[in-house]
């Protein structure tokens, strides 16, 4: 077991480098000039020379690149500036620490994703079981009819109007503000309830058709048959021969999910304004503001990656089947 | 009579289809008693298994059942899901055909055999565990003890079968149906399988339906015979009466079918 962890963390290193370069490669080939646009409207050559000097853009990509990663686990200098590690750089835009960027809003998107994932694993599941045991009934075919039509609403379709609704007409909600939980716990849900539901939604609705597939498929399997000849009780029936076995694959899916929403939910963020790391991944790509993009980039694959892991790990724990064997 | 332990009349299941309802089984009537074993043999589809879960109230959604159904002159048709499932597992036990995949694969077997006994037994867990390891001690599985705590997978086909037995007899159940419990082994394992049903038998006087569409088994451990055709009881009596001197031309068909050994030595 340990061997196995040890071989699959090796393979994430190998994995977020050769994104770590591949992301580098891209910004490189395809940006414009980050000295010009450092520099800004009034510039002359020489400053753009010095700008260059002191991100290193003279050197070789591949010098650029050992920079950048040492950057990260050792610090490095620009100029006369030294940036601790892990330096991800300085915004061109802001000049902040990237990292600072990033650990001031990454709590935002944790948040988000978390708020979000309870409510969708909630109504998801819950909705899809029901569905699996009353199969054929007024109540799983309105369920199921109303999945599939969630699953096609957009984001940001829903994210305006729940707005629209809810906080310009009704005026039942602030406008999201992401406060702090302990200043004002009633505002920092109301400000977040908005965004759960927009994010929720979707996944909820692919859940629960997921959930009813995968139950309506345990009640065909042979041992739930026996659990039944067994004359065990209906809520033991259910509960150990059709849930546990419908639901392990979903942990799976489950798994990835989150962990891609770690590295930001893109619109949910910019529309509602919350100032996560989804919102900085837009900003940043709007204004082609490099460090920042390279940073999302690799945080995303990196929450990515990690989950894949745990997710396995999780699984072989889950899973007899699938278990690897110690002895 | 002593044959009276199990008693179906006119048992009647008709399930709902596309093409409106169809009668699988058909005014089956038969007996068995204690220490008895019924064979019931037909082709696939004949009806057998609706016949086996009809007994057990375990048939698909929506069929129904006319006739009678008495285990110790108590009538089971028509009773409450509640009073079936006291019944079933404790009184009836049950063995299915796919032994590969009629044990849960999330769960241990000693937990598979533990909850089912004390659904029926109630008591602590720690009693639960010692029932199960001499039910598996049983059926012969080695190591019992230690091999409690593994997972179905970790068994071969013939061992698990014999764990899906030792799960059924370990309430003491007055009658033991099994439907088709060696077609997915090999013979070899087919074989064991059998000695041990009929070793099982014999200690603790189980009634037994036996289902299978194999004569050549059925004559190897049933006394009594139930010939199925398309739902319809087309013969019964007992094995000799059967397989010599067959009254329907079904029976005849089944019989030439069936490889025997008498026939190579005639000829
Ligand atoms: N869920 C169902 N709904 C409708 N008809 C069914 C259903 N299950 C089985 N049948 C039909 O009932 C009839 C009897 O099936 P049954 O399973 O009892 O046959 P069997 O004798 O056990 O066959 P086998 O040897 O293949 O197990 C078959 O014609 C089958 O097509
Ligand atoms: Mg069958």
């Amino acid at each position: 077991m340990t061997r196995y962890v040890i071989g699959r963390l090796g393979g994430v290193v190998v994995i977020l480098l050769a994104v770590c370069l591949f992301t580098y490669l891209i910004f490189f080939k395809l940006s414009p000039d980050p000295a010009v646009m450092i520099c800004g409207k009034t510039c002359t050559p020489e400053r753009i020379d010095s700008i260059r000097d002191v991100l290193g853009l003279n050197q070789p990509i591949l010098t650029q690149f050992w920079e950048f990663l040492q950057g990260i686990f050792a610090g490095r200098d620009y100029g006369s500036v030294h940036c601790s590690a892990p330096c991800l750089g300085y915004s061109f835009q802001t000049n902040e620490s990237v990292w600072s960027m990033i650990t001031a809003r990454l709590p935002v998107s944790i948040t988000v994703a978390v708020g979000a994932a309870v409510l969708w694993l909630l109504a998801g599941v819950i909705g899809g079981l029901i569905s699996a045991i009353k199969q054929g009934t007024w109540w799983d075919r309105t369920a199921m009819a109303l999945a599939l039509g969630g699953v096609s609403v957009p984001n940001y379709v829903l994210a305006l109007v729940l707005q629209f609704v809810l906080v310009v007409k009704l005026q039942v909600l602030p406008f999201p503000s992401a406060p702090a939980f302990a200043d004002n716990p009633l505002l920092w849900f109301e400000s977040y309830i908005m965004p759960w539901t927009v994010l929720a939604v979707g996944y909820a609705c692919l859940y629960a058709r997921l959930t009813r597939a995968n139950v309506i498929d345990t009640l065909q399997e042979n041992y739930f048959r026996t659990a039944r000849a067994k004359g065990l009780s209906r809520s033991l029936v259910l509960r150990r021969h059709a849930l546990r076995p419908a639901l392990t694959p979903i942990t799976t899916i489950f798994g990835m999910d989150f962990a891609g929403l770690l590295g930001g939910a893109l619109i949910t963020e910019t529309v509602f304004g919350l100032n996560g790391i989804g919102k900085m991944a837009a900003d940043s790509i709007a204004k082609n503001d490099q460090p920042v993009i390279m940073a999302v980039t690799l945080l995303a694959a990196f929450f990515v990656v990690i989950g894949n892991v745990v997710v396995d790990l999780v699984y072989t724990t889950l899973d007899p089947r699938v278990r690897v064997t110690s002895s | 009579m002593t044959a009276d332990l199990f008693v179906v009349e006119d048992l009647t299941v008709t399930l709902p289809t596309g093409r409106g309802p169809v009668d699988v089984v058909k005014n089956v009537s038969f007996t068995v008693g204690r220490d008895d074993t019924l064979g019931i043999v037909g082709e696939s589809g004949s009806g057998k298994s609706m016949t086996a879960l009809a007994v057990l109230g375990l048939l698909p959604r929506g069929a129904e059942t006319s006739g009678s159904i008495r285990l110790e002159g108590k009538e089971l048709l028509g009773r409450s899901e509640r009073e079936l499932q006291s019944i079933r597992g404790n009184a009836i036990s049950m063995v299915f055909q796919d032994p590969l995949s009629s044990l849960n694969p999330y769960y241990t077997v000693g937990l598979q055999i533990e909850e089912m006994y004390r659904a029926h037994r109630g008591g602590s867990r720690r009693d639960a565990r010692k029932v199960a390891i001499e039910a598996l001690e049983r059926v012969h599985i080695p190591d019992a003890g230690r091999r409690i705590d593994h997972y179905p997978h970790q068994f071969s086909g013939g061992q698990r079968q014999r764990i899906m037995i030792a799960m059924a007899l370990c309430c003491s159940p007055s009658l033991l149906i099994a439907d088709e419990p060696t077609t997915a082994l090999d013979v070899t394992v087919q074989a064991q399988i059998l000695e041990l049903m009929a070793e099982l038998q014999s200690t603790t006087g189980t009634g037994m339906i036996f289902i299978t569409h194999d004569l050549a088994v059925i004559s190897s451990i049933a006394k009594r015979v139930l010939v199925m055709c398309a739902g319809d009881p087309v013969e019964y009596g007992t094995a000799e009466q059967v397989f010599s001197d067959p009254h329907h031309d079904y029976t005849r068909t089944l019989l030439d079918a069936v490889p025997r050994i008498d026939d190579e030595v005639a000829s």
